[in-house]
């Protein structure tokens, strides 16, 4: 199977991508490691006319310890999240859910901001950096902005990005000591999580995010609030699915995606990474 | 004198080639001096389930960049033409009046690349006049819109046209103290192998057609090829380049297949055809798809004495192999191991609209197996005893003559409380019964599940022998000429080893030729785990007498009595016992030989009947009690085929058994939607399994030859998938049987678990 | 477009389409038919090879953007007709049967250890969770995969 046939231009900096997009249009779309738009296109459900490859815009794959938050640039593959020791030290949550997206072929291609700006609530890494409370630093024909990862997520594969706007980096919070768990339940290693959480607690404050438990990526802000007034975390628990409205699909009824979201969250939370 | 090669773990001839340049197959003919300027082929399909066509457009594809022609059925003057297993059942290659299946290819794009075909298959606009979709037997059954109008019912075989009494009912258990009833799915499963179909035609310079393909049986290709092309049979000439994989579904032509010499006689070019995939899980052949009603019947103290089976089989949209797999394959072998006194057994065939049904690993008796199986431990389960322990108390005992059953299977041999014995010995069955007991008590979320199959199985059930032809060359190397065919077998290396068992010639000096049907147009193929009980008995058979004729040309040149001529193996030369200094070798002969027709002896090699390999297997799962999930911790397989030419190759085809056994009964299952579009049409959504679902697999060794043939083996090719599945699921169901669950139907997935664990509660 | 991808040791230069996937490129462009296509949405690793020393799944990746890099293919692992400790690795231990997958697991199998040289039997597994094969049953794969662990 192959893509219906292309225009292939490449950037070689941020400002030359947003401007060939600007160029083209709605019928461009912008190609990182390609591992979430390809299989589209091979299957032909998208058919951009024009594809701008970002991937040689070198000075935007980096992780850098920015004080109180890691910044990662958008073109970081999500091996090189999952084996940075700055990412293991201060947001070892997002390294280890980097090591689950996929599978490692996949996570040499794949980057962090191709798959956040894919908007799929699916995906494991926009749960996760949901849950951290991410910010991403966008830029368009007019400058650079940054959107909350809680204001990000918009529709199903729709994200607050512009057509014309390129997602260039993500800062997560560091962790400072967090205990953390990240459950992603699937049929098979390689397959998208019928149900995933990533959630961290440090005292009474937390954060959890779940995957594939709605058209968007669901902060479970319920959970949270429960547990900052003094509830157990079983009993947070329960409040899992609160903000999700999750479907029926050939891998799960929304009926048992509801219960998994509530075992997984208390795993997720009573787990003792740090 | 060195000992026999045969028993040895022998290291495969055929690997260096895979791991350094990989295999030719069908797409990798990039060489062939036929294929030269070959346009490519693309089958449009059918979207739709079920309609009848009322027009199909390919105009716009047609004018579309690179395309070289465009052909529907009726482009073609495609006739209907009938089903070999019901007549009444009649189709046209390229589906014309109507779609039976979303797959069904109905028209043939031509064109100079692959991808321009794929593009023009797009702009292909057909018009359908929709009709209820039938995606279930029951509903097929029930429904009065009919798949085959001539047929007059969706039912399109039945036992009881057979001659097959139907089932008694109810009042057949009437004296048994217990009886249970069962209705079990064994779901329909993709085959999957990693090579999807492809083929190539070309016409020659002499008029004869020459098609590669993608096969498990090049023999079997010429006649509907030629009927196909309307030519006569000995204009066909079939060529197997290597094969990635078949698993039964590549043993029959497919209409993909045959209509490629008819578009390449019209285009006047050679063509070639490879699917995609996503084709590939629509087209080929699916396996499995049986619904079973079982009751079963016997004593409080376990001792089964009835059991009755009613099988439907959904054929799946024609009437292929698929339909008569329950009839022949599942219903002779559904007594399983087990001394049933009193057994009846129906099977019905109905068509659906569903991709059709064919052979695929195992072919009928995993379905008996785990019918068979599933109901012991139903029994037992009634009954409150051990499930390992019921089977036992059921057993055909020990017996070295043939063994008829009450349904009528005639076994050869067998010792299935051995087997069992080993299987429960090697995995510490006591052991994971105390792990589990512990696990119960401490109400841990992660039970512990051991499940136990006992089986029996047939096979080279399918050809009476096959033939043989070994040469030796002037250079003293020598060529088999086999009619099965390997894809991944290692036949290349089994088949040298016996023959430089008969001769003496290094194995390095032996060449292997199959699945052209120029060379071997004698062949019954590979299918069925016939192939060393037939294919490798004959080589074994036609290399001995080979080196009894080549004696007495030794004895010709070394002017001796043939009486006094011994061959010494272990350098391959020949002399006269006793003065070993003067000798001749097999070059020598061969030579000698050359100008009266060559050193070779050639032959059709039968068999005394099909064999019957058994064996036990012992699964074990854990099971997450609060997801339902599933974990394969470990498994233990006793498969006894009788004499094992090569260990390191039959533990090959037992791991890979198994990892398809418990692909059914874990994981895999071929979905549609009601109004039948497929929704596992890919190996994203189909959950063919992994690396990462699989463990180890403990290989427990026993044999028990066979005197149905020369070597003493039986097949084992199938019996990893038939023991492995129904322990597995057994295996499952054990983990949550404290909570009150009786049954999970397969796939056992997180979510089957974890709603009959709710409903148990 | 024009591409200039270094294959096995050798520079080509080659006009593509832009929608032509690497796969296509290795096999039929240059002619290397040892990589194999076994799906179409990335899940069967049969297409594995090395794009700068690391694997990927060729058919999710564009010739387009293999351009200017450094391509291994199976074809290209064995030096002076020696083969590569993996494929010896696999022949040694039966790791394969009909051979299609065979190429991209051995790529999978090389990165793998590469990136972590002394795996258990569970992280292999894992490791090699985007190479499908239907024959093997995986065991024989694994072991080989080990056993070229050990072999280093």
């Amino acid at each position: 199977m192959i893509p219906a046939p292309f225009d292939y231009k490449r950037a070689s900096s941020a400002a030359e991508a947003i401007a060939l997009v600007g160029e083209y249009g709605e019928d461009a779309k912008f190609l990182a490691g390609g591992h979430s738009l390809l299989p589209l296109m091979k299957l032909r459900l998208a058919q951009p006319a024009v594809l701008v490859d970002i991937a040689r815009i070198t000075d935007l794959s980096y992780i850098r310890d920015a004080g109180d938050h890691i910044a990662i640039g958008a073109l970081t593959r999500h091996m090189d999240v999952e084996k940075s020791p700055i990412v293991l030290q201060h947001v070892p949550l997002l390294a280890n859910a980097a090591s689950h997206v996929g599978d490692p072929q996949v996570r040499h291609r794949g980057t962090i901001g191709g798959s956040i700006a894919h908007a799929d609530s699916a995906s494991d890494l926009p749960a996760t950096t949901l849950a951290l409370g991410a910010t991403y630093v966008v830029q368009g024909p007019n400058g650079v902005r940054e959107i909350p990862a809680n204001e990000f997520y918009v529709g199903f594969l729709e994200s607050a990005l512009a057509p014309d706007e390129m997602l260039t980096e993500i800062r997560v919070p560091k962790m400072n000591g967090a205990t953390w768990g990240f459950q992603k339940f699937n049929r098979r290693a390689q397959d998208w999580a019928i149900v995933g959480v990533a959630a961290w607690k440090r005292g009474n404050e937390s954060g959890v995010a779940l995957v594939n438990m709605g058209s968007v990526p669901v902060l479970a802000s319920s959970v949270s609030q429960a547990i900052a007034s003094g509830a157990s975390i079983a009993e947070a628990a329960e409040l899992a699915a609160s903000e999700a409205e999750p479907q029926s699909d050939l891998n799960a009824s929304a009926e048992y995606r509801v219960h998994l979201a509530k075992v997984l969250v208390r795993r997720a939370l009573e787990s003792t990474n740090a | 004198m060195g000992g026999s090669i045969l028993g040895n773990r022998v290291l495969r001839k055929e690997d260096p080639k895979f791991l350094t340049t990989g295999g030719k197959y069908v797409d990798d003919l990039l060489d062939e001096p036929l294929l030269q300027n070959a346009a490519h082929v693309t089958y449009a399909r059918s979207s739709v389930a079920h309609g009848r066509i009322l027009s199909i457009d390919t105009s716009d594809a047609a004018s579309m960049p690179g395309i070289i022609a465009v052909f529907t059925g009726a482009d073609l003057g495609l006739e209907p033409k009938p089903s070999a297993f019901n007549p009444m059942a009649t189709r046209t290659l390229l589906a014309m009046d109507k779609v039976r299946y979303v797959g069904e290819p109905l028209a043939i794009i031509v064109s100079e690349t692959r991808e321009q075909g794929e593009d023009a298959s797009e702009a292909i606009i057909v018009d359908y006049d929709i009709l209820e979709s039938l995606i279930d037997v029951e509903q097929a059954m029930a429904s009065t819109t009919l798949i085959y109008d001539a047929c007059g019912s969706n039912v399109v075989f039945d036992t009881t046209a057979l001659g097959v009494p139907e089932n008694t009912g109810d009042n057949y258990f009437a004296g048994c103290e217990v009886v249970v009833k069962g209705r079990y799915i064994n779901q329909r499963v993709a085959p999957c192998p990693l090579e999807v179909r492809g083929a190539a035609a070309a016409w020659g310079p002499d008029g004869r057609l020459t098609q590669w393909l993608s096969t498990q049986h090049a023999q079997g290709a010429p006649e509907p090829i030629a009927a196909a092309n309307g030519v006569d049979v000995a204009q066909v000439h079939v060529k197997t380049p290597d094969v990635g994989g078949g698993f039964g579904a590549k043993i029959g032509t497919y209409p993909e297949d045959l209509l490629l010499g008819v578009v390449a006689k019209r285009v006047g070019r050679p063509v070639r055809w490879r699917e995609t995939r996503s084709e590939s899980m629509v087209g080929l052949g699916h396996g499995r798809a049986q619904l079973q009603y079982i009751t079963i019947g016997g004593s409080r103290d376990g001792k089964v004495t009835h059991y009755q089976l009613h099988a439907f089989q959904d054929s799946g949209a024609w009437v292929d192999m698929g339909t008569i797999l329950a009839p022949f394959m599942t219903r002779p072998m559904s007594s399983g191991v087990y001394a049933i006194l009193n057994i009846e057994c129906r099977t019905t065939s109905v068509v659906t609209n569903t991709t059709p049904t064919v052979a695929y690993r195992g072919a009928g008796r995993p379905e008996a197996t785990a019918a068979i199986e599933r109901a012991m431990d139903m029994f037992a389960a009634e009954i409150g005893k051990d499930a390992a322990e019921v089977r036992r108390l059921n057993l055909i005992p020990k017996f070295m003559e043939p063994h008829t059953t009450a349904i009528g299977g005639t076994y050869d041999v067998g010792n299935y409380e051995e087997s069992l014995n080993r299987a429960l010995e090697a995995s510490d069955y006591a052991g994971w019964r105390k792990k589990q007991a512990e696990r119960r008590a401490n109400n841990a979320s992660k039970q512990l599940g051991i499940g136990v199959s006992v089986y029996v199985e047939i096979t080279g059930g399918v050809g009476t022998g096959e033939s043989a032809k070994v040469e030796v060359i002037e250079d003293g190397s020598a060529r088999i000429y086999t009619g099965t065919s390997p894809h991944g077998q290692g036949h290349d290396t089994s088949w040298s080893m016996l023959a430089s068992e008969q001769t003496g010639i290094p194995m390095d000096k032996i060449e292997l030729i199959w699945g052209d049907t120029d060379l071997v147009p004698v062949g019954t193929g590979t299918m069925g785990s016939r192939s060393l009980q037939q294919g490798g008995n004959a080589v074994y058979s036609v290399a001995g007498t080979l080196a009894e004729k080549a004696k007495s040309v030794a004895a010709r040149l070394l002017e001796a009595n043939e009486a006094d001529i011994v061959l010494d193996k272990d350098k391959g030369i020949f002399h006269v016992a006793g003065t070993p200094a003067v000798s001749k070798t097999w070059a020598d002969l061969a030579i000698a030989e050359k100008a009266t027709g060559g050193l070779v002896h050639s032959d059709v090699i039968g068999v005394a009947g099909p064999t019957f390999p058994f064996g036990a297997h012992v699964g074990i799962v854990e099971v997450d009690i609060e997801t339902g999930k599933v974990t394969h911790i470990a498994h233990y397989a006793c498969d006894d085929a009788g004499t094992v030419l090569n260990p390191m190759l039959l533990e090959g085809q037992i791991h890979g058994g198994v990892a398809q056994g418990a692909a059914q009964a874990l994981l895999e299952e071929v979905r549609y939607d009601d109004d039948g579009n497929p929704i596992t049409s890919n190996l994203a959504d189909y959950a063919f399994i992994s690396a990462a679902e699989m463990p180890s697999v403990t290989v427990i060794h026993m044999e028990t030859p066979t005197p149905n043939n020369l070597i003493g083996a039986k097949g084992i090719g199938e019996s990893g998938t038939i023991g492995s599945t129904p322990a597995l699921q057994s295996a499952v169901i054990d983990a949550v049987s404290h909570l009150g669950v009786r049954h999970i139907d397969m796939p056992t997935t997180a979510e089957r678990v974890w709603s009959a664990i709710q409903q148990a509660c | 477009m024009k591409v200039t991808i270094t294959v096995n040791g050798k520079t080509h230069e080659s006009e593509v389409e832009p929608r032509t996937l690497l796969v296509q490129y290795v096999r039929d462009t240059l002619g290397l038919t040892g990589t194999n296509i076994g799906c179409d949405t990335s899940s069967c690793g049969a297409c594995s090879l090395h794009v700068n020393g690391e694997s990927v799944k060729s058919c999710t990746m564009l010739a387009a953007q293999a351009d200017g890099c450094e391509v291994t293919t199976i074809e290209g692992l064995a030096k002076d007709g020696v083969m590569h400790p993996m494929q010896t690795a696999f022949m040694e231990n039966h790791g394969l049967q009909c051979g299609y997958c065979t190429p991209g697991m051995v790529m999978a199998s090389i990165s793998l250890l590469k990136e972590n040289p002394n795996p258990t039997e569970e992280e292999v597994r894992i490791g090699l969770e985007g190479n499908l094969c239907r024959c093997t049953g995986y065991h024989n794969i694994v072991k080989s995969v080990l056993a070229a662990a050990q072999a280093k």
